[in-house]
């Protein structure tokens, strides 16, 4: 039986957010947020009972993310607002705009493997759908990206420091 | 909490949690939006009340379901998903007006509940008594017997009783008013602790 799309939402907002802040920074990651639930919710009640929702809630990200890097293209003047700050303990993490700006600045297979990898926990077969392309090219995307997050990312080196 | 110490790595970061007033605003902004698309089916909130935690739940239509905490909210939200629609959000502004009557009939200080009601989740017969229940005043009674009276079937005294105990409105649709002929409580969807402390507010008006 399917749940209240409620429980879809409890269990897979935060998932969600951090795919949409890898692949656009954390200003725009609200915007396809928003966008994804809605398009996930208007569609519910025809996903087959089977699907594996995480992937099914990823699949959408990734196409609104798209849409929102393409919209972006078209504006000749980009936006140099700040970002409304998130509320953040001081420490580097999930919710560290850096973090989110590090991932933006990889090349997009490696940015898209990351986060369907290491952020929503796809396993590599799925992202390979996602993406199109093998498995293995899939799996050496989300190697490259890594390697260049622990290089490029500046928290990476701060919280490594003795105290 | 891990240790975001020397071991942690990137790929920790990347999974951690996201702040939870951040996914508090997201939330309410869907809310919104999923409204705005008629998206909502149904929206829902929770209520306390002097008869324990109240489950309140709305269609465009109407309020079309209240639940006890005894009946399992999670529970009930399964079934309306299944019946009605799963397109189902925690959404208390459209409930607003419901708990605000609520409220003030806990607190005495309203006597008739002036809500849409859908009554979809019920058919026939039991639909039929539900839709007379509120004829019956506030902090009086009428036994099973009065009301398949009421409603031009005085056989069915059985089968209102059963429109009673399978009333998806209780307190609001007042079936907590209809007692056995002897006086005696007879059933009820909340329990018996939850008729007598709804029937002796009611008493209890000066």
């Amino acid at each position: 039986m399917k749940r209240p799309f409620e429980k879809v939402v409890e269990e897979h907002a935060g998932t969600v957010l951090r795919v949409c802040r890898a692949a656009l920074g954390v200003s725009d990651a609200d915007d396809a947020w928003s966008e994804t639930f809605i398009a996930a919710m208007r569609a519910y009640p025809e996903l087959p009972e089977t699907a594996n929702v995480e992937a099914w809630l990823v699949t959408i990200a990734h196409r609104k993310a798209i849409d929102v890097l393409r919209t972006a293209k078209r504006q000749p003047l980009p936006v140099e607002e700040l970002p409304e700050a998130p509320t953040t303990s001081g420490l580097p993490g999930s919710d560290d705009p850096e973090l989110w700006e590090t991932v933006r600045a990889l090349p997009d297979k490696q940015r898209q493997a990351v986060a369907y990898h290491y952020v929503a926990g796809l396993p590599y077969a799925e992202i390979a759908e996602i993406l199109g392309g093998t498995v293995e090219a899939a799996r050496r995307a989300a190697a490259d990206g890594i390697k260049s997050l622990r290089k490029n990312y500046p928290g990476a080196r701060v919280k490594g420091a003795p105290s | 909490m891990s240790d975001l110490g020397a071991n942690a790595d990137v790929t920790a970061l990347l999974s951690a949690p996201v702040d939870v007033e951040t996914l508090a605003r997201l939330h309410h902004k869907l809310e919104q939006a999923a409204e705005k698309n008629d998206l909502l089916d149904i929206a829902y909130t929770t209520v306390d009340s002097p008869v324990g935690k109240l489950l309140l739940a709305a269609t465009p239509k109407g309020l079309v379901r209240v639940a006890y905490d005894s009946e399992d909210h999670d529970l009930v939200l399964d079934t309306l998903g299944h019946k009605i629609s799963p397109r189902i959000l925690r959404a208390p502004k459209r409930l607003d007006r419901a708990s605000r009557e609520l409220d003030e009939y806990f607190a005495k200080r309203r006597q008739v509940f002036d809500l849409e009601l859908d009554l979809s989740l019920s058919k026939g017969f039991r639909q039929l008594v539900q839709r007379h229940l509120p004829e019956i005043g506030y902090g009086q009674t009428r036994s099973y017997r009065q009301i398949a009276e009421l409603v031009g079937n005085p056989k069915a005294v059985r089968a209102v009783g059963t429109a009673c105990a399978t009333n998806p409105l209780p307190v609001v649709v007042p079936c907590h008013r209809v007692l056995r002929t002897d006086g005696t409580l007879g059933g009820y969807i909340g329990g018996l602790a939850a008729k007598t402390t709804l029937l002796n507010l009611e008493a209890a008006r000066s």
